[in-house]
């Protein structure tokens, strides 16, 4: 597992909290993912659209294969 | 022995125009229009080839598209670019095919460089539209409102192999390989059944797929498509054009669905795969594999017994490894086939034994943790339109909106030979050629396709040169050659053309 490359999570700087550190050098693969997790949680509702339902309401797409 | 198992993978994205009128034919065509005049010169797409309606079944059967093929018909914008993909408007969504690739650790490469063409034309297209207009791609398959686009596959075969063998050797892994490699999705689209009906599933497609075997791509759709349509000798080669599988935003999730699909072909040509895992009713099993995210759903085999998909993956799997000890890797790439065999075989015991880990590596697997813990941690009914729009924008080709890119996702190309890829084509396949004579003489190219290029000398005729084995026109073959001439008319004469 070690030699593997990970996408690294895009984040502003300023969303970086210290509690992410130690859980980043857990060795662990289960804990490295929930401490992203986490993350996400706390950052996704900045990432979501603003009005995220109303695009999905409006987001049709027609004439696909 | 099995062929080499060249193959690509086309992409038709979804496309929305927000701030200005959203009209997705016009959108996809800004698209393209702009990525393909960034590069200059915009050599055409020749269909000179083109027989979408030829089925692999009977070449003589009528055509169900009547008089004239649609997709001939939608000649609307479309260019070839450097690195031998195809980038055009299909219908209302712009398509991205990319070269002919070798193994599916280049499928991976240039399939994850589509992307990234995608998200440069916004950009260029960006400067055309109105203040605060903005166009949004997704990588994904379905709107949540019964419509559809896809992410096919294309897999060189042995015309030798008689066509019913390879519908009857693929039928169990296109069955069941969702469960390695879906892309997730909130809610059913199924026809007469309620969204709320499936919080949430694990294929995007699979409530679209309404025929077993069929020539149709955008109604009917079938599970193994028939299009007779091989882009190669058409004595020597057969393209399997597999429809049924969702666009990944996980590259370990384009690994083992390219990779493990290469690999059951050449198993089925090495006569290396039974017909003892043959689904009873493929229509419905799709259906009822991707229901159950649990993996706890059986389906009805030919022979009587049930099996989950996982069952059947590891089934697979297994004989898979058996014909690697056999046959050896060649085929399928010798590295990539090795690794699109170790990661396929990783995924199904993650999923196997819940360790957490195919939360990296699969779409389906990632999606769906976001999704519980998002609903969890804010009391979210399941199917709600927060969780539907987390759905929708988990493909969002936007970096500061996509959350596949926040998901954890494990890289299998690393980003640098991906956007070197943008402009580079393949070295192993006939996509060298093409790419690379854009790359030097655009102005001369007037015209290519799959298994030919169009080229004009400045003086008549034009000049057409047929490029029907895949395997040829390599950087082996014509690096040198296309170094060393200074003048198209200078290539041609030193390829013999």
């Amino acid at each position: 597992m070690a030699e593997r490359t990970h996408r690294e999570p895009q984040r502003r700087d300023d969303d970086v909290s210290d509690a992410a550190a130690p859980a980043a050098q857990d060795s662990s693969e289960g804990t490295r993912l929930k401490a992203e997790l986490d993350d996400l949680l706390d950052e996704i509702d900045e990432v979501l659209e603003t009005n995220a339902e109303e695009f999905v309401k409006s987001y049709v797409q027609k004439g696909g294969q | 022995m099995a062929i080499p198992k060249v193959c690509g993978i086309e992409t038709e994205y979804g496309i929305f125009v927000r701030g200005a009128e959203n009209d997705p034919v016009a959108a996809s065509s800004l698209l393209v229009n702009a990525y393909a005049d960034r590069l200059g010169s915009r050599p055409g797409w020749d269909y000179e080839h083109e027989r979408p309606s030829s089925d692999a079944r009977d070449p003589d059967l009528p055509s169900p598209f009547g008089v004239g093929d649609p997709e001939l018909e939608s000649r609307l914008v479309n260019t070839v670019l450097r690195n031998g993909a195809r980038f055009y408007v299909d219908h209302a969504h712009p398509e991205l095919s990319t070269p002919e690739v070798r193994d599916a650790i280049d499928a991976v490469r240039w399939d994850a460089a589509g992307e990234e063409v995608l998200r440069r034309s916004v950009e260029l297209a960006s400067r055309h539209l109105p203040d605060g207009a903005e166009i949004v791609i997704h990588k994904n398959n379905s709107d949540g409102k019964g419509n559809s686009y896809g992410c096919h596959e294309n897999y060189l075969v042995d015309r030798q192999v008689p066509f019913g063998r390879v519908v009857n050797g693929v039928l169990a892994h296109f069955v069941s390989r969702q469960v390695v490699c879906g892309a997730g999705k909130v809610g059913s689209e199924f026809p007469g059944q309620e969204p709320s009906a499936v919080p949430f599933q694990i294929s995007q497609r699979a409530d679209f797929f309404e025929e077993q075997v069929g020539l149709e791509t955008t109604i009917r759709r079938p599970i193994v498509n028939t299009r007779d349509e091989p882009h190669a000798d058409p004595m020597v080669y057969r393209r399997l054009h597999v429809i049924c599988g969702d666009a990944n935003m996980s590259q370990v999730s384009t690994l083992v669905k390219v990779g493990s699909t290469a690999i059951i072909l050449a198993m089925i040509e090495d006569g290396a795969l039974g017909d003892e895992l043959l689904p009873a009713n493929p229509v419905t099993a799709v259906r009822q594999i991707s229901h159950d995210p649990t993996l706890r759903a059986t389906i009805l085999l030919d022979d009587g017994r049930r099996m989950t998909g996982l069952d059947m993956q590891e089934a697979l799997h297994e004989q898979a490894l058996r014909w690697f000890d056999r046959f050896g890797p060649e085929s399928v790439g010798a590295e990539a086939g090795t690794e699109s065999l170790r990661r396929w075989g990783e995924v199904i015991a993650s999923l196997r034994s819940d360790d957490g880990r195919a939360a990296a590596w699969v779409d389906w697997v990632a999606k769906s943790r976001i999704i519980d813990a998002y609903a969890t941690r804010h009391d979210v009914a399941p199917g709600s339109p927060r969780l539907r729009a987390i759905d929708l924008q988990y493909h969002d080709l936007r970096p500061e909106r996509c959350l596949a890119a926040r998901a954890g996702l494990e890289e299998v190309v690393p980003a640098e030979a991906v956007l070197r890829a943008v402009d580079e084509p393949p070295s192993d396949t006939r996509a060298f050629f093409r790419g690379r004579c854009l790359g030097k003489f655009a102005e001369s190219v007037v015209a290519a396709n799959w298994d030919s290029m169009v080229f004009d000398l400045g003086h008549d005729p034009l000049r057409r040169v047929q490029m029907s084995e895949p395997l040829r026109g390599t950087a082996d073959l014509v690096a040198n050659v296309i170094d060393e001439s200074s003048t198209v008319g200078e290539l041609l004469e030193r390829l013999g053309a």
